[in-house]
């Protein structure tokens, strides 16, 4: 019985074998991409708000602390919104018919809440705490970036566990005094490359074994 | 079933036996089902119609799609702030707030925790002596029942939805018309009030219509005993038992543990006193005479079964041999009391007489609170004899505002609106007379007969679809109200949330018949208070003995803690009558400056006209005797007399000694049903008295052979969509045989077999340990003498056998001890983990295949070797062992489960693939796998009531115990943020927290002085199979028992060795 396929087809069906391996490594490989991209993780995107409030300039050009508006950020896991009575404390008196702020006005004379979309969400299986960060010299700037220059707020992190763990297993490499908690233009020192350590050991900072349990987070 | 294997394996045995069931004794095909498959056959395999090709197909597509559903992007969220925020609110973090749980008019203190304005979580209130911060079962469930979506939610007239103001005027018009006849066709009808500003409302409302009647209606009420201390002494007023004082413990028929008003506190004290240390190795010591197995029975050292009928014989029998008042003991002229008279009996009576004898002062008889007023006066009298009345009981004055004859009560009602003298029927705060009357009231017809009636309630129930208005009540937790604690504590009560539907307050409804119609709660209850503050009248100070400033700071501080110091009876005693100091003085004092209200009317010294003088308020105790068995009425354990039939939780929590979910069942004793040929879940026709009910049996070991005892609360036609009966189970209800006459047991019952089976989803076989001596026991004496017992009852390899590496713990190290001596069983602590872990109810079918997805069980072994009259049984919470060695961690092939720097077996949900190798691999069976999506995700009402620290699990995933590892990191952020170490008792877990007896500790294992370590250097600390080398965290203190040696038989003595 004569062949049906001629030799030469046997290139077709090893060619084909290396274009699936092929095709599965960049489908791999595209799901990784796509899975650490902005697009998946909204990092570096911005979203729509009720009022298109500046960090910038609030922060950055007015130097006001971090703790006016984020009240509870050194008490609860939650760092606070502020409500519409801490717009007003100021702007009652400055800019206080600027057609930007009509919302925040609205809001205060009809006592209805303003909604402000969630910039930082983590998924609801995960519960961190703001409080504890801080009281362990993280930084705000160290998650947040450089928020004294975002006009517009945006994540500048991805947000994603690894990117959790990067310092639950080296806190060294991010703590900074508690001092500079607050500070947005903080720089590691370049003289000091032990800051770090001495930082984990005088605030006590948990074991890795700790801090790395599952439990610390999800629960 | 046949018996004869189950005699013929304890005749086998040597030395101790401990069974779950009969089923286990018995070793019949289901138990070895349960036993070897730990789910029954089928119970992993898609349950819904389909075929297996659909289920292959399904199976591809899930396969193909498998990964794919991790890709869910999340939903932009909004955050809404406070306009203004209110002071003390700090987002993220709970708040607590004291208010009370009435139930059956008598308040439950709590306290309960808020998320941002949604309460979550209730606690007792531990300053309250009546808590002590231990709640029940019942008041843990409260929060589910707030936001039951099947709650009535507009007012309705006719099944119209009307506003409120409609239903204003109606009120007015029919009020100007029975102002001519000064109310004569008004009646009210509510369950027990114990209510100061309640009262007061309903003495001002009495005082514009003086010919309207107030009655009162509870069927599962505790007149009885009020009405016998009447008759026994002077005083009118409820016993207070001081069991923290008692070493003696007589219980007749008395439930004292887990049912009435004060079980929570009396719970604490009984445990208190049997709790054994290093340091005491004493222990009170209980008789139990009773009809019924209760948790309190089981919990004696002996027990003795009876039937109903015979334990006002035994109690004559007791109280002549003790000497005590002969005129309580005479007979009743009429009555004839049947006496036991076997010679176990006289030997009993003999040696709790001699027992009591030896502890005058010190010792208790109990009466129960089921049995007839003649029972409870022959307990006083011994009581009183034995030189116990002032210290281990002690008499308050009536905690009811104005009791009225309860039953008696009723009966007048029901003839008047048969008379047709009732034109305006108003009944409050949910009770359901026409599921809950006695059947020969005929209740439902004679309501037709109402002009105009209106019911007030949390549901639209069985009575309110006969009614013409309906009116949405306010759940406790969204009411301004006050209650008496069961030790006369005035408890006030303050909102967590307004009000989620448009529900008004009993009071608030009332004061449609005053002067101020609309007034609503917190005015009522702020200004009853403000008015008793000025009068001066009560001897009200705060609970550090402190006198009160000003109103200002008396209101803040009482809202603050919850309730009033210096009202309890203990305080004032029976010389500061609850009513007479009342608001009577406080208007006479001219106190009607301080308010804008008009003075309402001055309550008379006995506030209220109530029903008729209850000539018949002694039900005629026990029933003449007409041969048939003996038919015995309870409360159901978990949904008490229907009124919990639609809360999920209850209905799921497995029953106490059956552990039957979401049925009832007749209780018939092993022996009737060998006579019968009746196997559980037969379902059995009952006929008393010209009724006829239905019922499901279950034989219980314990139970007195001629009688059958029957339990309300099921067989509901309009509970809700959780608690409305099956059509088949719509007979199953024991209302349908009580009669006003005999209202706790009766003689002449027939019963016969209907043929029919009833499954019923009992979770008594699930999860078994395969009989490796799940439960050390000890005698006190035995473990006095040689502690080591303990240990030699099981076997404990060397730490050094295994292969795995040690596990080291800088930090700490969470442990938990539970005192096997301490349980009672009550089962709170399976609703606290529910309530507190947000674990779903999973309902029957899914319970029978063994998926009940509870954190914690309370396993339950019968002891001894005569399962006809087992009296013994022993109680074990079983939550995760959090073991050192843990079979679960190694085979998740996931690394879904992990061993914590704490000692922690966390359970990572969001990582878990839902292999079960973990499970299969758990010798004690506690991790729970969630099958279907079990967990309500769509009704909107539930979605608020969920602990907001606690993930809320899909399908597919593994899960139980932590330990309640958000309290644990919550205290320990605390702790951190403070510099300093989490401190002894700053973590509590839900289960250890609600225990009434304080079984359950939790702590730091490598703190040597933390409270749970020395627990666990006691050496009756043991570990749950610990001979499979898993070396659990969570160790047992083994149960100790104080005998009498004068009544232990030989036969049922532990045995010392194996």
């Amino acid at each position: 019985m004569s062949q049906i396929f001629h030799r030469h087809t046997n290139i077709y069906s090893r060619l084909s074998i290396l274009a699936i391996v092929g095709f599965a490594a960049i489908l791999g490989g595209g799901v990784a991409m796509l899975n650490v991209s902005g697009y998946n993780t909204n990092q570096d995107r911005f979203v729509e708000q009720p009022i298109q409030f500046s960090h910038a300039h609030h922060v950055g050009g007015e130097g006001i602390d971090c703790r006016y508006c984020h009240a509870s950020v050194e008490e609860s896991a939650f760092a606070d919104i502020p409500p519409t009575k801490t717009c007003m404390n100021c702007h009652s008196q400055i800019w206080a018919n600027a057609p930007i702020l009509e919302p925040v006005r609205a809001s205060f004379r009809e006592n209805k809440p303003l909604q402000w979309a969630r910039v930082h969400d983590l998924p609801d299986f995960v519960y961190f705490n703001h409080s504890i960060h801080v009281k362990k010299g993280v930084g705000c700037a160290t998650c947040h970036g450089r928020v004294d220059k975002m006009p517009l707020m945006y994540q500048q992190a991805t947000l994603q566990m690894s990117w959790c763990l990067d310092c639950h297993r080296n806190p060294a490499k991010f703590v900074r005094p508690r001092d500079q908690v607050y500070n947005m233009a903080w720089e590691r020192p370049a003289g000091d490359p032990e800051m770090g350590e001495r930082l984990v050991k005088e605030y006590k900072i948990a074991s890795v074994g700790q801090l790395t349990n599952c439990s610390t987070c999800h629960r | 079933m046949d018996s004869s294997p189950i005699r013929s394996r304890l005749a086998g045995s040597h030395g101790r036996v401990y069974w779950r069931s009969l089923g286990e004794l018995a070793d019949t095909l289901e138990f070895r089902e349960y036993l070897h498959r730990e789910f029954p056959e089928q119970a992993s395999e898609w349950n819904d119609p389909k075929g297996r090709r659909q289920f292959l197909k399904l199976m591809s597509a899930s396969l193909a799609l498998a990964g794919v559903g991790a890709c869910t992007k999340q939903p932009t969220e909004m955050i809404v702030p406070y306009v203004k925020q209110p002071e003390d609110m700090i987002p993220g973090r709970p708040l607590f707030f004291a208010t009370a749980i009435p139930f059956s008019g008598v308040a439950q203190p709590v306290l309960v925790e808020s998320h941002m304005g949604r309460p979550t979580k209730i606690e007792g209130n531990p300053e309250h002596p009546a808590s002590l911060g231990a709640t029940d079962t019942f008041t843990q469930a409260a929060i589910l029942g707030l936001y039951d979506p099947d709650r009535a939610k507009t007012v309705t007239n006719r099944g119209a939805v009307q506003p409120w103001g409609a239903f204003l005027s109606a009120m007015q018009t029919a009020g100007s018309r029975q102002k001519a006849t000064q109310g004569a066709g008004i009646r009210f009808l509510s369950g027990p009030i114990t209510s100061p500003s309640l009262a007061e409302l309903m003495a001002t409302v009495l005082a514009a219509f003086p010919k309207a009647t107030w009655h009162q209606f509870d069927p599962v009420a505790r007149a009885a005993a009020q009405v016998a201390e009447t008759a026994a002494q002077s005083a009118a007023g409820d016993p207070l038992y001081h069991f923290d004082k008692a070493d003696v413990i007589v219980s007749l028929d008395a439930d004292f543990l887990t049912c009435g008003p004060g079980s929570v506190r009396y719970q604490k004290d009984f445990a208190a006193r049997r709790r054994v240390t290093d340091e005491r190795k004493e222990m009170n010591r209980l008789y139990a005479i009773e009809s019924t197995p209760s948790l309190t029975g089981v919990k004696a050292d002996h027990r003795l079964a009876l039937k109903a009928g015979e334990i006002e014989g035994f109690a004559r029998e007791l109280a002549g041999s003790l000497g005590a008042g002969p005129g309580a003991a005479a007979p009743q002229p009429g009555a004839s009391v049947p006496r036991p008279s076997t010679p176990e009996v006289a030997k009993w009576v003999a040696s709790v007489a001699k027992d009591l004898q030896a502890h005058r002062g010190r010792s208790l008889v109990v009466a129960g609170e089921y049995q007839p007023a003649s029972v409870h006066a022959l307990a006083h009298a011994m009581n009183q004899s034995l030189g116990n009345v002032g210290t281990t009981v002690t008499y308050g004055a009536g905690l009811e505002a104005a009791p009225t004859g309860n039953a008696a009560s009723l009966s007048d009602l029901v003839r008047a609106m048969d008379a047709g003298q009732v034109e305006l029927l108003v009944m409050l705060g949910g009770v359901n007379p026409v599921y809950t009357a006695p059947a020969d009231l005929k209740f439902s017809e004679k309501l037709a007969k109402v002009a105009q009636s209106v019911y007030h309630g949390l549901y639209v129930d069985e009575t309110a679809f006969l009614c013409h208005w309906n009116l949405p009540d306010s759940h406790p937790l969204e009411t301004w109200g006050d209650a008496r604690a069961y030790d006369g504590t005035v408890t006030v009560m303050q909102p967590l949330i307004a009000p989620l539907y448009e529900g008004r307050s009993a009071a608030e409804v009332l004061a449609v018949f005053t002067a101020q119609s609309d007034r609503r709660g917190h005015a009522i209850v702020k200004d009853y208070w403000t008015r008793a503050f000025n009068s001066g009248g009560w001897a009200m100070r705060a609970p550090d003995g402190q006198a009160f400033r000003n109103v200002d700071t008396f209101w803040k501080r009482i809202l603050h803690d919850g309730f009033i110091g210096g009202t309890a009876f203990a305080d004032g005693g029976s010389a500061t009558p609850f009513i007479a100091a009342a608001p009577a003085a406080a208007t006479g004092a001219g106190a009607a400056a301080v308010t804008d209200a008009p003075s309402p009317a001055a309550p008379p010294a006995t506030p209220v006209a109530v029903a008729a003088a209850p000539a018949q308020a002694t039900p005629a105790p026990v029933a003449a005797l007409q041969g048939g068995l003996e038919l015995i009425f309870r409360p159901d354990p978990t949904v008490w007399d229907g009124r919990f039939a639609n809360n999920g939780w209850l209905q799921e929590l497995p029953k106490p000694l059956t552990k039957v979910t979401w049925d009832t069942t007749a209780w018939v004793s092993p022996q009737l049903a060998k006579e019968r040929g009746l196997a559980d879940g037969d379902v059995i026709e009952l006929k008393y008295r010209g009724n006829t009910a239905r019922m499901p049996v279950f034989r219980v070991p314990g139970q007195p052979h001629e009688s059958v005892t029957v339990f309300f609360g099921y067989g509901r036609r309009m509970a809700g969509n959780v608690g409305t009966a099956t059509k088949d189970a719509e007979l199953f209800n024991a209302f349908l045989l009580r009669t006003s006459d005999a209202p706790w047991f009766g003689n002449g019952l027939e019963i016969s077999k209907t043929g029919a089976r009833h499954p019923l989803a009992t979770t008594q076989e699930h999860h078994l340990m395969e009989g490796r001596a799940p439960v050390r026991v000890a005698t006190l004496e035995e473990y006095r003498n040689e502690p080591k017992i303990i240990a030699e009852q099981g076997e404990k390899p060397p730490k050094t056998l295994t292969m795995y590496p040690e596990h080291k713990y800088d930090g700490n190290k969470w442990g938990m001890a539970i005192d096997l001596s301490s349980c009672t069983g009550c089962s709170a602590c399976t609703i606290a983990c529910v309530a507190e872990n947000n674990i779903p109810v999973v309902g029957k079918e899914q319970v029978a295949a063994g998926r009940e997805m509870h954190w914690i069980r309370v396993d339950h072994y019968f002891a001894g070797n005569d399962y006809d009259t087992a009296v013994e049984a022993y109680h074990q919470p079983v939550p995760c062992m959090q073991c050192e060695n843990a079979p679960c961690e190694v085979v998740c092939p996931v690394a879904a489960t992990t061993h914590s720097s704490e000692g922690l077996n966390d359970m990572v949900y969001n990582r878990c693939v839902g292999t079960r190798y973990c499970s299969n691999n758990c010798p004690y069976k506690v991790r729970r796998f969630n099958f279907l999506l079990y967990q309500d995700w769509d009704t909107q009402s539930l979605h608020p009531m969920r602990n907001p620290d606690v993930t809320v699990r899909s399908r597919g995933v593994m899960e139980k115990c932590t330990y309640c590892v958000q309290r644990i990191n919550q205290a320990r952020i605390d702790a951190k943020r403070e510099d300093r170490d989490i401190r002894d008792g700053e973590v509590v877990t839900a289960c250890q927290a609600v225990c009434p007896s304080e079984a359950i500790v939790f702590g730091n294992l490598n703190d040597p002085n933390s409270r749970v370590s020395k627990i666990k250097a006691q050496e009756r600390n043991y570990g749950l199979l610990e001979d499979l080398n898993t070396r659990p965290r969570t160790t047992y203190l083994a149960a100790l028992r104080n005998p009498n040696p004068e009544l232990e038989s030989a036969a049922s003595r532990p045995a010392t060795e194996h």
